[in-house]
């Protein structure tokens, strides 16, 4: 089985935000909820890069250490997915995620913030593939449809890759050495311990 | 003056110099090449550096791309605030059953004599129970946070433990509340009795008379052991309400580092806390003959006041014989 990974090559990245709103059309995401988003580091200087940031489905995740009721999982594709009726909202993923990837729905007080939400890697969750209740839930499950997550795929400068972590970083690699310079694979270092080395 | 004029000419010459050279150097960089580079940053950030940057969306939260240190919270919750949980629960466990089956139920040596004193009124035992029974669901609703998924889930299933938990977090939010009155209460009304004095130090020194039998230091309302508690308890249950008041506040409580922070000292603090009231718990009932009425009924058995408290017996008879006596004349 494949890992699946994310990589945005920042070089190529034009802040155009598509990736953003594609999810959140996909998917129906809630107000307030961005399971992507991009930022732009060094904002107005020269070198600045924007980089596209979802859940980087991490390797031995730390959402997934602290979360109190375990209802995280690792799909065979080595994507992090969580059981929203398992979920009490105690916010702890959040703390513990290194990309502000968990959200909620509610942000009032005394602990109510409703079942966290997060990129699934549009692969939906522990329901049937591409039932009713998945969707509305989790959203849409391409990954079952046999295709990549919407962000990546509808990436016009194609600096979001999605799919097999070898194979991206592949792909990352040979770029790197044909343009000469690259940012790096950001945040895999976090996410999985390693980076691309070229 | 001429100084002036030749800093000038120098750095006039070198702002011209910088100019011709520019189309040589522009020829052989390219300027998308010099960039931020991960790597760099996060070794120029450090330990406790963050990757930020600027964020289109409403949530300036989300302007925050990578926290490397999360992970470390990460670990503390999930591996050493879970074992430290777990043992200094089974760790006391333990300690008490081995003391139980050493020393016994400490009995009252003297046998009961059928005499009653009031020891706590309707006030304080409502304070105390008050405390207790929250303090008791506080713990187990808190501790299935940490350990429920080891323990419990195995047993109930993902679907049942969810639930259950879920229930547990209301619980442990709205309980709080009367927990801290409790709380308050407990401290107003004992204080008095629990400023520590020198007799304290000869009661530990005889180890409360705890290990041996028939050792019985004197002691006034209450004896040193019952006074760490007492202040274990208020220090404590202080501690918790304020870590616990910031988590149900977030807002207030500032960002996500001084979530993880007051968690942290919550989680910590509530370990150590239900440790000791475990023992508080074992001598009030099945470790001491005769210590739970105290709490239950409110009244003791006189020989077990004048064993456990001589002085405060002594006390207590004293106001009671004054109280019938009237005034003598001078
Ligand atoms: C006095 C006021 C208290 C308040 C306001 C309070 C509040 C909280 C909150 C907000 C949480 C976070 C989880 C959640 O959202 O449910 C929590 C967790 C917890 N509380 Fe309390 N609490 C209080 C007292 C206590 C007491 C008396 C104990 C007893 C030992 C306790 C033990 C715990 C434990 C063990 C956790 C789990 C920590 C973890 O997951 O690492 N709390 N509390
Ligand atoms: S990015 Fe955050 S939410 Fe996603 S797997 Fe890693 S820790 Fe969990
Ligand atoms: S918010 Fe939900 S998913 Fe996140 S740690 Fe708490 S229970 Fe688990």
């Amino acid at each position: 089985m494949a890992r699946m990974k994310f990589l945005c090559d920042a070089d190529r990245c034009i802040e155009c935000n598509a990736c953003v709103t594609a999810c959140k059309n996909e998917h129906e995401v809630p107000w307030g909820i961005n399971r992507r988003r991009v930022v732009t580091i060094n904002d107005g200087l020269p070198g600045e890069r924007s980089v596209s940031m979802a859940c980087m489905h991490c390797t031995d995740a730390p959402c997934a250490a602290v979360c109190p009721v375990s209802c995280f999982y690792t799909t065979d594709d080595g994507v992090v997915l969580h059981n929203k009726d398992t979920c009490i909202g105690c916010g702890y993923c959040a703390y513990a995620c290194p990309f502000g990837a968990p959200q909620y729905p509610q942000t009032a007080n005394f602990g109510t913030r409703g079942k966290m939400d997060k990129c699934t890697y549009c692969s939906g969750g522990p329901e049937p593939d591409m039932s009713q209740a998945e969707y509305v839930k989790y959203g849409s499950n391409r990954l079952a449809e046999g295709k990549l997550p919407l962000c990546a795929e509808m990436c016009s400068t194609k600096s979001l890759l999605a799919g097999d972590g070898d194979i991206i970083a592949e792909i990352y690699r040979e770029r790197v050495i044909t343009r000469g310079y690259g940012s790096g694979a950001w945040g895999w270092r976090t996410a999985y311990g390693e980076t691309v080395t070229v | 003056m001429a100084n002036k004029i030749s800093h000038l000419l120098v750095a006039l010459s070198l702002v011209l110099g910088l100019a011709f050279m520019a189309p040589s150097a522009q020829a052989q960089v390219n300027p998308t090449e010099q960039s931020v580079n991960e790597g760099a940053l996060l070794e120029a950030l450090g330990s406790g550096g963050n990757v930020a940057g600027r964020i289109t969306i409403p949530d300036q939260n989300a302007g925050y791309l990578i926290k490397p240190d999360n992970k470390l919270w990460a670990a503390l919750q999930g591996e050493t605030l879970h074992q430290i949980s777990i043992w200094a629960v089974i760790g006391m466990v333990a300690l008490l059953t081995l003391f139980y089956v050493i020393r016994g139920k400490i009995r009252v040596d003297g046998g009961l004599s059928g005499r009653k004193i009031l020891r706590f009124n309707t006030i304080e035992r409502f304070a105390h129970w008050t405390l207790a029974s929250t303090f008791i669901i506080l713990a187990l609703s808190g501790l299935n946070l940490i350990i429920g998924k080891t323990v419990i889930l195995p047993l109930l299933g993902e679907n049942a433990f969810g639930t259950l938990s879920a229930w547990g977090k209301i619980a442990h939010n709205y309980l709080a509340w009367p927990f801290m009155v409790a709380l308050v209460m407990v401290l107003l009304l004992w204080v008095v009795h629990n400023i520590p004095n020198r007799l304290d130090v000869e009661w530990l020194k005889q180890g409360g008379g705890l290990v041996k039998k028939g050792v019985h230091p004197p002691a006034k309302k209450f004896n040193a052991g019952q006074k760490i508690i007492f202040w274990a308890v208020i220090a404590g249950g202080a501690a918790l309400s304020y870590t616990g008041v910031m988590l149900l506040f977030p807002a207030v409580a500032g960002t996500p580092a001084d979530w993880q922070f007051f968690q942290t000292i919550h989680a910590l603090t509530a370990a150590v806390l239900s440790a000791i009231i475990i023992a508080h718990i074992y001598i009030g009932s099945v470790g001491m003959e005769g210590a739970f009425d105290a709490m239950g009924t409110g009244e003791v058995d006189e020989n077990w006041a004048k064993e456990h408290h001589s002085l405060w017996v002594e006390e207590v008879k004293g106001a009671k014989a004054s109280e019938g006596r009237t005034q003598p004349a001078e």
